[in-house]
């Protein structure tokens, strides 16, 4: 280590000439949903709030999350919120070295997107039935 | 070549203060939230829609509450260390990371105390 030269080497990687992969995307997808997540539990945090205050303030916080923009956000953070599960599984499995290999994480790249689909349709389902 | 020991170069530069806590801890709660995932949302977007009434109707349960309490302080922590770790990586000057990092780990747990409270409140008036 001790004449190991920092400073003056390439850094790597450029990301303005990088050409986008389903790794690299997914990568900072999972930041990106993870982050964007924090606005719908607030909003959900509030719901339950203005739930435990009283009728009159819960009517007010379910009119905002059940407005178009409440349902868009909603809707919006459950599917961040399966991507987010999904893909934090998959990095679960690759801390106990598994799965690895540049093939293996393109298929479980689009396994993860597959699954996430399917469990945002039926929330989805759900939410609507119970509606 | 150059003559510094690993000792020289890094010495000034601060301890690293916490070894793999941090990472140790973040991928606990992951591992929790998978099942409170599971069982918090689909009651939750169930009673979503329902009114007042279906509120009470489902965190009076003591298992739907006590799911929601688990899933809202776990989820409130894992959101707290994830956002910090971004914080770290994105924000280079030091005194608004520092101010970015303080209002992150004071909202979150602001937002998950909160969260557990009303809960606890709903199901305890229920």
């Amino acid at each position: 280590m001790a004449d190991v030269n920092r400073g003056n080497r390439p850094l790597s990687p450029h990301l303005t000439i990088y050409r986008p992969q389903i790794n690299s995307m997914m990568s900072i997808l999972h930041r990106i949903t993870g982050v964007g997540m924090s606005l719908a539990f607030f909003l959900i945090v509030w719901w339950l709030l203005a739930a435990s205050t009283g009728e009159e303030y819960f009517d007010t916080a379910n009119w905002v999350l059940t407005s178009w923009i409440g349902i868009l956000i909603l809707v919006g953070s459950c599917f961040a919120l399966w991507y987010h599960f999904c893909n934090g599984i998959r990095h679960l499995i690759w801390d106990t070295g598994r799965g690895l290999e540049i093939e293996q994480v393109k298929k479980s790249g689009v396994v993860t997107f597959g699954i996430a689909g399917f469990l945002t349709l039926l929330t989805i389902v759900v939410a609507v039935r119970g509606a | 070549m150059q003559f510094q020991t690993d000792r020289n170069r890094v010495q000034g530069l601060g301890s690293a203060k916490e070894g793999v806590g941090h990472w140790w801890t973040t991928r606990i709660t992951s591992v929790a939230l998978v099942p409170l995932t599971l069982l918090f949302i689909f009651p939750f977007v169930n009673t979503l829609g329902g009114g007042y009434e279906a509120v009470f109707d489902t965190y009076g349960h003591p298992l739907n509450a006590i799911i929601a309490i688990l899933f809202i302080g776990v989820s409130a922590h894992h959101l707290m260390q994830g956002v910090q770790v971004v914080i770290e990586d994105y924000v280079p000057n030091k005194g608004i990371r520092t101010g970015a990092l303080l209002a992150n780990t004071l909202i979150c747990w602001a937002l998950g105390l909160t969260g557990v409270f009303a809960i606890a409140k709903i199901a305890f008036t229920a």
